[in-house]
Formats: structure tokens, C-alpha cells, sequence
């Protein structure tokens, strides 16, 4: 075996075997995809704190608070969490760091679990950070380990961006051994550097020009970017997985790999520029390398011909550089039904929605395993635009519009949503004397992004009990007086319930309450399922109006029906399948006809 | 190395929850295990709810790119017949193609606003691909253990790999929980048997 001591790690197992190589003692995060396995592994190394905090926002300021005590520190987010982050980021360039302090960004070219596509590289030039860019695994845990040196060689918080593409590939991996601290832990008081007042901030602006200027010099003679000799007339600049593309596509050409794209070595890319006839930049989403390489007066080829939406891979590089030279694809596209992820069977959101839908409520909706709803058949869902929109959005709508939208917008939103930006925005609607009715769907976990506990469940990262947010007591202590804590599998009260406190004049809270159908103890426990008797049904497809994954319509011709003594204008009836079924009885409510029954023994 | 291929590429699709992820893992041990560099590549998060799953395994002396190209498959594994259809602009005359024969309803088609595709084997052969079919569960349940049907689907498309039997017994003993090798390392035989594997 050659490669004996290689370990085959996804990007993010390598990212956080890096924080530990790195020496890390902090690390907080809030999940997202695809940045969510850093923490998820990190946590069982030795000698590493590890938190979920409840946004990101927080997350970067403890990784920044340990920094200032003196330990490495790391913050992991996705794209959008970056945005929530931004805050403390751009002053946290201003104060620089004790211990190293690096915060590992997570992005989404084609939206594969997210909704938006933007490029944060822009935040490394905007927040004036370095920022490191790996392009597999194996670089993506040395690079972790070099962000941290440059963080406190520099004494600037450091950026790692990584895409889908890098954080969920696997490759090998080779491990080293865990760093001591570079740095004395323990508490320094220096308010002109971490007291951001006008006066201070003043003066670390300069120094914070300076430091780039420094950068500037590192990213001349870092190994982290190298010059390829290759063949030809064409040169190519990329950095990320963008660079692994260029190679597959145009394996002997020259190329220029950055592994730091921010800040850019101008004197390098201008040698490698002059040593090329046709220079390209290939990078995913936004001109970035371009725009900057084009500032420098350096010509050069990239949007114009590399799509700027969705992921590239190395066919979409080579066809557009020179198109007609891969191999012909033998088959196009088939039209086939398309198969979009659903809502679990027995998943305990689905009923509260079915509800929605037959009040013909306007839902601004959020961000979760539920945004699924907005999908046929059930389709209820009307907005949905970031982590905790929905109250907001639902607020803005009744001060809009009045008397005229009363009882006919809802705000829906999950457990760990609320937690990580529902509050204030409820908030809001108490002190300005909202009126909306807003829908916490409490399934105990943070689902969507894979199972993580937040402030709600009861446990932390590590799975120590801890204490348990009260929502019920949260949202009457800051103001609202109507809170209701229902099943949401009873639709029947689910259906009264809304219907209650869309009437009401004031703003009003129901807390759905039922554990996710994944969460493990939920799954072993032993329940009665439900089963079609066919004989009762007569089609009225009202169960299967709420999209269970356990329950199909069997169509039927006149003939058919007829001879299983139904009418024969029956269309088809609906068949339960016992084995996937939950047990959860959300059909059961709905089918007046008798057709839908309990098993007698839980299975 | 000097008798195997100098690379090649595989492509695993099927459904949330089918174990495409493990049968994924388990083909590159095997090939990390054989001295090949690999890249895996697979999407996570919303992508997993019961929707439609990939990922994909490319090995060689040196991988750069984690995705196959359109066409650029040597191996696709289908754990659904209607991914397998779905997945063909993968596929090229030469692709070995792995069908577990399961149905499993999109939402469309089980709320009846669309039709399963009627005759999809017939229809991929009818393109000239070389099928594969393998009623995986069938397989799996004989041995045993139905929640096997993903190794009988990694013994099926080892035999198209120039690896040893013995690396997947390896790695199988080495990955799978005690006390279900013996059931997985049968279902595997099964699956390698059924494309002409040597056993």
C-alpha cells in the first residue's frame, strides 16, 4: 500500500483534524451546510472546547473573546452565516487577535442546501482579512494550520473559504501532530487595541492598512501560491476546487494555483501574465480574481466566457475555453417525475401546514426542514428569505396592510430558528403592538442540517443535559400574552387552535411541540402504525392531500373500481404502507370514512 | 499497479436513506486500499430528505476533479430503476450499469399526478448500455438481511473493478458493525456473483 498513514477524510473531518493539529482550544459554530461536520468531529478530540452557539453572530464573538484570552480559536459557518457574523467581523479586523483566530466559511455554489449563491470571498476584501482557499481535503487541514500562524504573525483574524466541493469530498488526508500554543493564555488589558472606541478605532485603521500592505509581501512568497510551468500558449489563474477543474481540463497548460486569493500577489500574477499569451481566470461565481487581476491592468479572459451561476466542473471549463473538444455525451436528459426531498413520514410539521393551507393563510415562512411545505401538494409556504425572516416579514405584512390582512398572515418558524434570530423580531411585534400569530414548530432538535442539539433540547454539543430554554416562558416574559403549546399530530385542536388566535387582536405564539421522527429515542420507540381498509375508501384523496411519504394513491379504471365494489366513477383509492408508516395518525384525522385504522400491537 | 486501469470513474444514485453513502465508502477503502488515489463527492443536507441522492468516486494514480463528467462514467450503480433513467447523461455505450430493480414512488407519482415510467430496463438497453439488473431486497432478504441490499449492490459493481475479492472482505470486516459482517460478506458474494465476479 503507497499510501500507508493517509487517512481518507471529507473536507470538513480534515478541517477539524486541522483546528486540532492547529493547537485550537475554542471552537463555536452554528450548523449549515456545508460547514456543519467541522464542529461535529472536532468535538471528539481532546483538549478542544466546542460549542453550538445559537447564531453565528455569537459564535464569532466567543472564538474572538478566547482569542483575546490567548487561546487559538476557531468560529465555522456557511456563506449566509457570514452575513449574521459580519458584525463582529469587520471590527474584529480592527482589534487583531492574541491567539491565532480563524474563521472557516462555508459556501454554496449551486445552492445545493441553501438559498442564495454568494461569493464571500468579497468579505475578505471588504472586512481587509486574509483569506486561504484549499482545494481538497489534504490542503484544506494544512491550510487550517497556516491560517492560524498567519493570524498571529499578523495579528489579524484569518479567513478559510471552502465550497460544497471541498467540505463533503473525501480524499486522503496525511495527519501530523498537534501544535503547542504559540501564545500565553490569560488575560491582557489593551484598550486601544480591543476597545473600539472612535479615538482607537482611529488609530488601528491605519494599522490595518499597513497590515495588508504586509500581507501583500507574504502573498509574494508563500508557498500557498505557485506557479505551474506547463506547455502552450494558454495560462490559467484559479484557486479552490476551480484550480482542480483547470487541471483535469487542460492538463499541460500553465497554471497559477492560489491557495490565499485574498490579499493578491500582484508581482507574481503579473510575472506569470507576462510569461502566457492568452491569460484566463477560472473561478466559480463571482469575477473576484477577475475583477481585482483586471484592476492591475493585467488583460485577461474569465466571465466573458466562464459561467458566473452554479458550480463548474472540468467539461463546463474545457467547453468554454475551447468549445466542441470533449467527447460528445451520448445521452441527453430524460423527462422523468422529479424526485424533491419530502417531509419524513409521521415528520410532525406536516399537519400544522395542511391546516394552514385549508385556512388559505398567507405563511411567511422560514428556514428548516418545514421550508419544505412550500412544495406540492402541500404548498404552504409563501415566503422564505433568511433565518428568521418569518416573524419579521409576518409583522411588516400586518402593519402594511391593517384591518384588512387581520387573521390572514402567519409567521412559521423551528425551534433552533427561534433561538438563533426569532426572538428579537418577536420582540419587535410585542413592543409595537403587533398583531400577528406566529408558529413555533418545536421538534427538539435542529433537523434540516442533520441532528444537532441548540438551546431548546436540553443537551450540548458534547451531549452534557443542560439547561432547557422554556419558548412558552420566553415569549410571555417578553410581552405576549397569548401562548399556546399544542400536538401538532391532533389536528383536530392543531385546526381550533389557529383558528383561535388568528381572531385575536393581539399578537399570540402556538409552540407545535413533537420530537423529529429521526431523533432516536423517538424511532425506538414502539408504536402502533396505521393501515388502509380499502373497502371504506372512496377516493376523497384527503390524506393524501398532506404528502406522506407512507401513504400513495392507487389509480383505478371504471372496471377495476368495479370489481372491488366501488362506484365505478371512483378514481382510485389510497394505500397505507405499513412498513415506512410512522404511526404518527395525522391521516387518521383526516379521513372521515373509517378508511384509515390503527394497528392493534405496536410493532 | 502496472496490470490495473490508470483510473476510472463511478457513479452511486438512488434515494435518501437506500445506503448509497456506506456502499460509496465502502468501494473507496477498497480502492485507497489498492494504492489508488480517490476523490469522493457527495451532497449533503437538503438533498437528503428522501429526495434524489449522488455520489461520485473517481480513482486514479492522481485525481484532480471530484466530478464525473457527463458521459464520463465507467460504473453507475442505480439503487432505483428511475434513477437510473435519470442519471444516463452519465452514462456512455460503454458504462457497465448496475440496476437494483426497487421501485420507489417520487411524490408526483404516489399522490397520482404522475405516472412511474413504464419499462425502463428496456429502455436503457434499448439505448445500448449493458444492464445489470438485480432485484437487491430479493437478494438481500435471502441472505438474511434485507437492509444488506447496498452490499449486494457493492458486490454486483466490484466485479468491474481490477481489485481483488479479498480487499473488499478486508474492508467489509474492517467497517461494517460486529456481528453483521458475516450477512454482509454473503450478501457482497451474492451481488459479485450475479455480474460474473470471481468469488
Amino acid at each position: 500500500m503507497s499510501d500507508s498513514g493517509k487517512l481518507l477524510m471529507s473536507g470538513n473531518e480534515a478541517l477539524a483534524l486541522g483546528a486540532y493539529e492547529a493547537g485550537v482550544g475554542v471552537a463555536s459554530a452554528y450548523p449549515g451546510t456545508p460547514s456543519t461536520e467541522i464542529l461535529e468531529n472536532l468535538v471528539g478530540y481532546e483538549g478542544v472546547y466546542c460549542e453550538w452557539a445559537p447564531n453565528e453572530k455569537v459564535a464569532l464573538e466567543v472564538a474572538l473573546g478566547a482569542s483575546l484570552a490567548g487561546v487559538r480559536a476557531l468560529a465555522t459557518m456557511k456563506h449566509v452565516g457570514l452575513n449574521v457574523a459580519a458584525d463582529p467581523l469587520f471590527t474584529a479586523a480592527y482589534t487583531g487577535v492574541r491567539g491565532g483566530l480563524v474563521i472557516i466559511n462555508a459556501d454554496d455554489p449551486s445552492m445545493h442546501s441553501s438559498q442564495n449563491e454568494q461569493d464571500n470571498r468579497n468579505y475578505a476584501f471588504a472586512a481587509k482579512l486574509p483569506m486561504l482557499e484549499p482545494s481538497d481535503p489534504d490542503e484544506a487541514k494544512e491550510f487550517l494550520k497556516r491560517a492560524y500562524e498567519i493570524s498571529e504573525q499578523f495579528d489579524t483574524p484569518g479567513l478559510l473559504r471552502t465550497t460544497s466541493r471541498v467540505a463533503h469530498v473525501k480524499g486522503l488526508v496525511r495527519p501530523g501532530e498537534r501544535a503547542a500554543a504559540g501564545v500565553e493564555p490569560g488575560i491582557t488589558k489593551d484598550p486601544r487595541k480591543t476597545v473600539m472606541l472612535p479615538g482607537h478605532a482611529r488609530l488601528r485603521r491605519v494599522e490595518i492598512e499597513e497590515r495588508m500592505g504586509r500581507l501583500r509581501e507574504l502573498a509574494e512568497t508563500t508557498d500557498l501560491n505557485r506557479i505551474e510551468p506547463g506547455s502552450g500558449t494558454m495560462g490559467f489563474i484559479a484557486s479552490g476546487v476551480s484550480y482542480l477543474y483547470v487541471k483535469e481540463a487542460f492538463p499541460d497548460a500553465s497554471v497559477l494555483k492560489l491557495g490565499m486569493c485574498w490579499p493578491l500577489p500582484e508581482g507574481m500574477i503579473r510575472e506569470f501574465a507576462s510569461g502566457v499569451e492568452k491569460l484566463y481566470i477560472v473561478e466559480e461565481l463571482d469575477p473576484f480574481l477577475e475583477t481585482h487581476i483586471k484592476a492591475m491592468g493585467i488583460a485577461c479572459t474569465g466571465k466573458e466566457k466562464i459561467p458566473s451561476i452554479g458550480e463548474l466542473n472540468a467539461r463546463t471549463v474545457r467547453e468554454a475555453i475551447m468549445p466542441g473538444t470533449s467527447e460528445a455525451a451520448s445521452f441527453e436528459p430524460v423527462d422523468i417525475p422529479m424526485r424533491p426531498p419530502n417531509m419524513c413520514p409521521g415528520c410532525p410539521h406536516r399537519g400544522i401546514f395542511h391546516v394552514l393551507r385549508k385556512h388559505k393563510v398567507f405563511v411567511s415562512g422560514d428556514i428548516g426542514c418545514y421550508t419544505l411545505a412550500a412544495l406540492p401538494p402541500l404548498q404552504a409556504m409563501d415566503t422564505c428569505v433568511c433565518m428568521g425572516a418569518s416573524v419579521g416579514i409576518a409583522h411588516g405584512m400586518d402593519k402594511a396592510l391593517g384591518a384588512e390582512v387581520k387573521g390572514k398572515v402567519v409567521g412559521v418558524i423551528g425551534d433552533s430558528t427561534f433561538m438563533h434570530s426569532g426572538i428579537t423580531g418577536l420582540i419587535n411585534i410585542a413592543y409595537n403592538k403587533g398583531i400577528s400569530t406566529i408558529i413555533i414548530l418545536d421538534n427538539r432538535i435542529t433537523a434540516m442540517t442533520g441532528h444537532q442539539q441548540n438551546p431548546v433540547t436540553g443537551f450540548t454539543l458534547s451531549g452534557e443535559p443542560t439547561t432547557e430554554v422554556d419558548i412558552e416562558a420566553l415569549c410571555k416574559a417578553i410581552g405576549i400574552k397569548n401562548v399556546q403549546t399544542i400536538d401538532p399530530h391532533d389536528i383536530p385542536t392543531a385546526r381550533k387552535v389557529v383558528q383561535e388566535e388568528l381572531e385575536r387582536d393581539e399578537p399570540s405564539v402556538i409552540i407545535t411541540k413533537a420530537p423529529c421522527v429521526l431523533i432516536p429515542e423517538h424511532r425506538n420507540k414502539k408504536r402502533a402504525r396505521y393501515f388502509t381498509k380499502e373497502e371504506n375508501c372512496v377516493g376523497c384523496r384527503q390524506c393524501i392531500s398532506i404528502g406522506c411519504p407512507s401513504i400513495s394513491w392507487v389509480p383505478l379504471t371504471p372496471e377495476e373500481a368495479a370489481a372491488k365494489g366501488y362506484k365505478e366513477k371512483q378514481k382510485g383509492h389510497s394505500l397505507i404502507d405499513s412498513v415506512i408508516c410512522d404511526g404518527c395518525g395525522q391521516c387518521f384525522h383526516l379521513c372521515k370514512f373509517d378508511a384509515i385504522q390503527k394497528e392493534e400491537e405496536p410493532a | 499497479m502496472s496490470q490495473m486501469p490508470k483510473d476510472g470513474s463511478i457513479l452511486f444514485c438512488g434515494v435518501g436513506g437506500q445506503g448509497i453513502l456506506l456502499a460509496s465508502e465502502i468501494t473507496s477503502y477498497a480502492l485507497v486500499a489498492a494504492g489508488y488515489d480517490i476523490k469522493k463527492s457527495e451532497v449533503h443536507g437538503m438533498a437528503q430528505r428522501g429526495g434524489s441522492v449522488e455520489a461520485h468516486l473517481r480513482y486514479g494514480e492522481k485525481v484532480y476533479s471530484p466530478l464525473i463528467e457527463p458521459g464520463g462514467a465507467d460504473i453507475v450503480v442505480a439503487f432505483e430503476q428511475l434513477e437510473a433513467l435519470r442519471y444516463m447523461p452519465y452514462m456512455n455505450k460503454n458504462t457497465n450499469v448496475v440496476v437494483n430493480t426497487q421501485k420507489i414512488l417520487p411524490p408526483s407519482v404516489a399522490t397520482g399526478l404522475e405516472s412511474y415510467p413504464e419499462g425502463i430496463l428496456d429502455r436503457l438497453r434499448e439505448n445500448g448500455l449493458e444492464i445489470h439488473a438485480i432485484d437487491a431486497f430479493l437478494v438481500a432478504g435471502e441472505v438474511g438481511e434485507p437492509r444488506t441490499a447496498n452490499m449486494v449492490l457493492v458486490g454486483a459493481l466490484s466485479s468491474f473493478l481490477p481489485l481483488d475479492k479479498n480487499i473488499f472482505t478486508a474492508i467489509i470486516q474492517d467497517r461494517v458493525k460486529k456481528g453483521f459482517v458475516e450477512v454482509n460478506l454473503k450478501a457482497f458474494d451474492r451481488g459479485r456473483e450475479l455480474t460474473g465476479g470471481k468469488t
